[in-house]
């Protein structure tokens, strides 16, 4: 930690917080200067929005020390940090999209005579607030009527005139292109020269570099480093997001396997402004990893190939023929399975039984009136619960009352019992104990030695380099880089991960 | 104008609908046709101004009818029964009704059920409270009351502004500004715009919800104190199914029932081009009263499939691109 | 959403069985049962009789409310299907009566589940709309009479026999049989609780939810038109504005009673014809013990506001019955 003469504009000393036994938060540091983009990194799960959550009260945290201009504060909710002078703007722009322009800057202060708002005054305050930041819309009209990036930057505006000396901003440039990035960056340097403190939330080295002072990275809940942007090169802080111990490294790495037959191969395959064309060959037998930062496209490419979104561009060819992945149905018919990362609201039926969900898709395959005998449900889940070794051993639990790990063990189990040939696995250990993490790669390991193809998005770099055979690398929505065979390594995908060179176009990266 | 395509719309139905009647039957050209459509409809029109709160505020209220109900036989009662000055009258039963409407909202609200369910039990509570005070339709002889029903601005054409119309125009123009000129009314349309955003805008949620119900249900009372001035009587079984022809209103005035949006005026000439499809059935004499509900029913289908339409072509449509920022 | 292991049902039987002995009580004649014409009378038969229509309606709106919808058009669907019954009874064959009736329930039932399914309406403002219009064409074909018929092959629906039980409650019973056979006997069951209790994950693994939907409210049409048919035949006549009058609330509140959430997932067809049958048990009582049967309305209100409020999650959380 830097020593300081002057406080800082905002310090956190030791924020700790668990969730029900889980460590979010343990003993993080953060200190934001008056004036300057601070840079506030991480994977998922890192801790970043529990930070940003504890720091506004939104959740009350366990420890940790809050002091703003040296004085301590504890807001114990949004609106009350907001008046002590911290206001966020997430990434879901939280202002009433019904409401016009004009309205959701003032809500709840309008200026009112005999109690009615004063609507012409209203109208030029807002002019003027937006004239500051070099906007010049029809305040009358529905906010929901401008793209995201006008929302943002009215949100920062509202933000900013409730008296905000620090603005959290949480992704705001998700969603955004890079025309409407650069008109928010001209409003934060714009801010930041007029002393507010900014901690900017993104998944974009290119941002992080274009526009902050200073990087602040935690990891599983810990502050993994801090450093001004200058002194800290791209490879450093890819390393540092997703690295963990490099030393310790690449345990036993298994040797690549031959590649059975060809089963599926995506030519061309995207969708505009979710993922950039890619090519792709998924054989049976092989592990093929999909690596990237967070917000890279691995998720969404995984989604294009399982049909959950519809592809605009390119074709699929599975087992020799053209087909069609217009929905999730579609692709289990194909002998597909996907495992989403949101295991809570994509993945299980909370009151749903073990049993119950371990045959859902198996069930939705054969339709209907087809159903699955009650003894043919009790065998399939006695049998996944024994191999998959799910606890407690009890086929008629609500799956909801079962830890993570289990609960991620039973939806593996819903597409094994499908019998798939290509298995899509989207971030399968996260949020699990160290015990099931050691399992479900060696379920990987196993079913891949069984022939089957699988296809798996981790942020666990260590993790992916012990079965993949292959690992594409994406950045920004596009595969950037595919490295195979001896080339698989932490070291390699980390440059790749962190290098700035363009993508590699469809064409370019046929095989 | 874009945003008010939908009232516009509207309107231009009822102009249509007017002359329709009018072609077919000359008298209806009358002022006195249009202010007696106005007499006639006073007390749905009031319910239905509280009914579009209730609605932009992304919740439902079906207790309303029989909360006209219960006002009317608890206005008979302690008025010709007990006694009771009808104007302390009006002022102790438009107490118990925001005091019913601010129940029906705290339940909402603290213990976070839907609103539909909520105002259900609450339409079972006044109604069957109705019928414990009496089953039985009881005049109302009190001075005030055939005073009031005398009272009328006589306009040309033997046309009668009568009490009962006037209270629900001063309730249509009252309404207005509350909702499109005050904080509470952004705060309605913040709550059926965006629920989850209000709290963290600094809206009370809970006390704008409570409110809302209060203010629902207080129209309703008042509603209520019209329908009896209007038929002179308290029935329990008066005003059944009023809650559907108000949400009914509201939603051809082009109130979107999944909140967030509509317009006060939308919703009174919605109660109009109700009332107005009764009138065509009385004038024309034939035609029995169930056509009304077919056509309402007609009318609201097209409205709402309306409303789906613009949702969706608003959803797949460009945004406005960010023109105008200096770049 | 608070997630609880699996119960059988045993507060809702209880609640009936506890409403039935504050019946005994009041009145010692109770579980009287005599046999009469070869048809058997009593209080109890009494309260299966009476119990039947919205018994049949809860059976169809259970899968519709599991699906997270609602069908506030089912009151008027009786009112349509037991319309079209009493004005064909006494010119047509009975499975003319029969086909046409419930032919109409079957297209309700499909143009509110397109409007859900397909147009992307929520369930309470597309089915308002029957509702609202519903009765008008009712009306339209009782021609705002109420029409009388004399046919004994449809009034056998309401006022005949089987075996000594009367034809509703055999009717609900085998509509029972019926639901269960096909939502429990498929995969219908399995995949209506997946989708209503998560339907991201039910899509993303393979389920088709928008057939399902449309085929909850057909059916849920179909179980409306029947009770219309059972409504019509009890009072061997038509009446457009008050058959099935606010039947679709005491539908709801019969399966919200049944223990089916609000916000759909886990569904039990056998509970949601108890709670049918808890709410015509305490209208009898009321009777039986003297009150006037205004009260029924206020016990409705109370006995929702209890239930609502044991499922509510607030209080489920403060009484600290969440589960992590």
């Amino acid at each position: 930690m830097d020593p300081y003469e002057d406080p800082p504009l905002l310090s956190l000393r030791g924020f700790s917080k668990s969730f029900a036994g889980q460590v979010a938060l343990d003993r993080v540091d953060f200190m934001l200067e008056a004036g300057s983009i601070h840079a506030l990194l991480g994977e998922n799960g890192a801790g970043k929005s529990t930070l940003i959550k504890t720091m506004t009260g939104v959740v009350p945290r366990d420890a940790g020390t809050l002091c703003l201009g040296g004085v301590e504060i504890a807001p114990r909710s949004a609106a009350e940090a907001t008046r002590a002078g911290i206001a966020t703007v997430y990434q879901e722009v939280n202002l009433a999209p019904n409401l016009s322009v004009a309205q959701n800057l003032f809500l709840g202060r309008q200026p009112t005579r005999f109690g009615f708002v004063r609507e012409r005054e209203m109208r030029r305050r807002a002019r003027a607030l937006l004239a500051e930041f070099d906007i010049d819309i029809d305040i009358a009209a529905p906010l929901g009527s401008y793209s995201v990036a006008i929302q943002h930057i009215v949100a920062i505006a509202r933000a900013v005139d409730l008296s905000a000396r620090v603005l959290i901003l949480d992704e705001p440039t998700a969603s955004l292109d890079a025309h409407e990035v650069e008109v928010l960056f001209g409003v934060m340097r714009k801010l930041a020269a007029r002393g507010i403190g900014i901690v900017f939330v993104t998944h974009f080295l290119d941002q992080v570099y274009a526009v902050c002072d200073r990087i602040t990275v935690l990891r599983n809940g810990r502050l993994a480093g801090a450093a001004s942007a200058g002194e800290l090169p791209r490879l450093d802080l890819v390393r540092l997001m997703l690295g963990r111990e490099l030393s310790a490294a690449t345990a036993v790495r298994t040797p690549a396997a031959a590649g059975g037959d060809v089963l599926a191969t995506f030519a061309g395959f995207g969708k505009a402004g979710y993922v950039a064309p890619f090519d792709l060959t998924l054989r049976a037998g092989q592990v093929i990893g999909l690596a990237g930062l967070l917000g890279s496209g691995r998720t969404e490419t995984a989604r294009l190939v399982f049909g959950a979104e519809r592809a605009d561009s390119g074709a699929a060819v599975v087992a020799g023929r053209t087909v069609e992945l217009s929905s999730p149905r579609a692709a289990l018919d194909l002998g597909f399975g996907y495992c989403p990362e949101e295991r809570k609201t994509d993945g299980i039926v909370a009151e749903l039984t073990v049993r119950e969900n371990i045959v859902l898709a198996l069930q939705a395959r054969r339709g209907v009136f087809n159903p699955l005998s009650r003894r043919e449900q009790d065998e399939i889940a006695a049998r996944f619960i024994r191999l998959l070794d799910i606890r407690p051993p009890d086929p008629e639990r609500p799956i909801g009352l079962l830890s993570g790990g289990n609960q991620q063990k039973a939806l593996l189990a819903r597409w094994l019992a499908t019998g798939p040939r290509l298995l899509i696995l989207d971030e399968p250990t996260r949020g699990i104990d160290v015990g099931a993490h050691a399992e479900i790669i060696a379920l990987i390991r196993r079913l891949c030695a069984e022939g089957m193809a699988l296809l798996v998005v981790s942020s666990e770099l260590e993790e992916i380099v012990t079965y993949a055979d292959e690992v594409v690398v994406l950045r920004d929505r596009a595969h950037v880089a595919r490295l195979s065979g001896e080339a698989v390594e932490v070291s390699a995908i980390l440059a790749a991960i962190a290098a700035e060179s363009p993508a590699l176009r469809a064409s370019e990266a046929a095989e | 104008m874009k945003r008010l395509a939908p009232v516009l719309a509207t309107t231009a139905v009822f102009l249509i609908g007017y002359l329709v009647c009018t072609l077919t039957f000359p008298n209806f050209a009358s002022l006195r046709v249009a202010m007696n459509l106005l007499t006639d409809n006073a007390f749905l029109g009031i319910v239905a101004v509280g009914m579009t709160f209730v609605i932009i505020s992304g919740g439902i209220d079906l207790s309303v009818g029989s909360v006209i109900g219960f006002t009317t036989v608890f206005l008979a009662l302690v008025i010709e029964r007990a006694g009771m000055p009808p104007l302390l009258a009006f002022v102790a039963i438009l107490a118990i009704c925001a005091a019913f409407g601010a129940l029906m909202g705290s339940v909402i609200q603290y213990f976070d059920l839907p609103p539909f369910i909520v105002t259900l039990a609450g339409m079972f509570l006044a109604r069957g409270l109705s019928f414990l005070l009496s089953t039985e339709s009881i005049p109302i002889n009190a001075g005030l009351y055939s005073h009031l029903a005398d009272y009328a601005l006589r306009l040309p054409g033997g046309a009668r502004l009568t009490v009962p119309a006037m209270i629900m125009l001063a309730t249509v123009i009252g309404g207005a500004l509350l909702l499109h000129g005050t904080r509470f009314g952004a705060n309605v349309f913040a709550l059926g715009g965006a629920r989850g955003s209000a709290a963290l805008m600094g809206i009370n949620v809970g006390r704008s919800t409570v409110l809302i119900y209060m203010l629902s249900s207080l129209l309703a009372g008042l509603s209520g104190i019209v329908f009896s001035l209007y038929t002179s009587s308290g029935y329990s079984l008066s005003a059944v199914g009023v809650e559907l022809d108000a949400i009914a209103a509201a939603v051809i005035g082009g109130t979107l029932l999944s909140g967030g949006y509509g317009f006060v005026l939308g919703t009174f000439v919605g109660v109009l081009i109700q009332g107005l499809i009764q009138t065509y059935i009385s004038f024309d004499g034939s035609l029995s009263s169930w056509w009304a509900k077919i056509a309402t029913g007609l009318l609201l289908f097209a409205f709402i499939g309306f409303q789906q339409a613009t949702l969706h072509m608003a959803r797949r449509g460009r945004l406005r691109p960010a023109a105008g920022v200096a770049s | 959403m608070a997630l609880r292991l699996p119960r059988a049902g045993l507060s809702q039987v209880g609640a009936l069985a506890v409403i039935l002995l504050v019946n005994w009580i009041v009145s010692p004649q109770f579980f009287d049962i005599r046999l009469q014409d070869g048809r058997l009378f009593g209080s109890l038969i009494d309260v299966l009789n009476r119990g039947a229509p919205v018994a049949l309606l809860s059976l169809g709106m259970v899968l519709v409310i599991a699906m997270r919808g609602i069908d506030l058009s089912v009151g008027a669907v009786m009112a349509i299907c037991g319309a079209i019954a009493a004005s064909l009874a006494d010119s047509h064959a009975l499975p003319v009566v029969l086909a046409a009736s419930l032919g109409a329930g079957l297209l309700c039932g499909l143009w509110n589940g397109i409007l859900v399914a397909v147009l992307g309406i929520q369930p309470i403002v597309a089915t308002l709309i029957l509702m609202v219009a519903g009765r008008g064409i009712a009306q339209l074909i009782t021609e705002g009479r109420i029409v009388t018929f004399t046919s004994p092959a449809l009034a056998w629906f309401g006022g005949g026999s089987v075996l000594g039980l009367p034809t509703p409650i055999v009717l609900t019973l085998v509509m029972l049989g019926l639901t269960a056979a096909i939502v429990r006997g498929t995969a219908l069951g399995l995949l209506i609780e997946a989708a209503g209790g998560n339907a991201r994950a039910a899509a993303l693994s393979g389920v088709g939810t928008r057939a399902i939907t449309v085929a909850v409210y057909v059916w849920c049409g179909l179980c409306a038109g029947l009770a219309g048919i059972v409504a019509a035949a009890d009072i061997l006549g038509a009446d457009a504005n008050n058959a099935g009058l606010w039947l679709e609330l005491d539908a709801i509140l019969a399966v919200v009673i049944g223990g089916t959430s609000l916000f759909g997932g886990r569904f039990s067809i056998p509970l949601a014809v108890i709670g049918a049958l808890i709410i015509q048990a305490m209208n009898t009582g009321i009777l039986l013990s003297g009150f006037p049967p205004e009260f029924n309305l206020i016990v409705k209100a109370v006995v929702v506001l209890a239930v609502l409020l044991l499922q509510s999650p607030r209080l489920g959380l403060k009484l600290g019955r969440r589960k992590p």
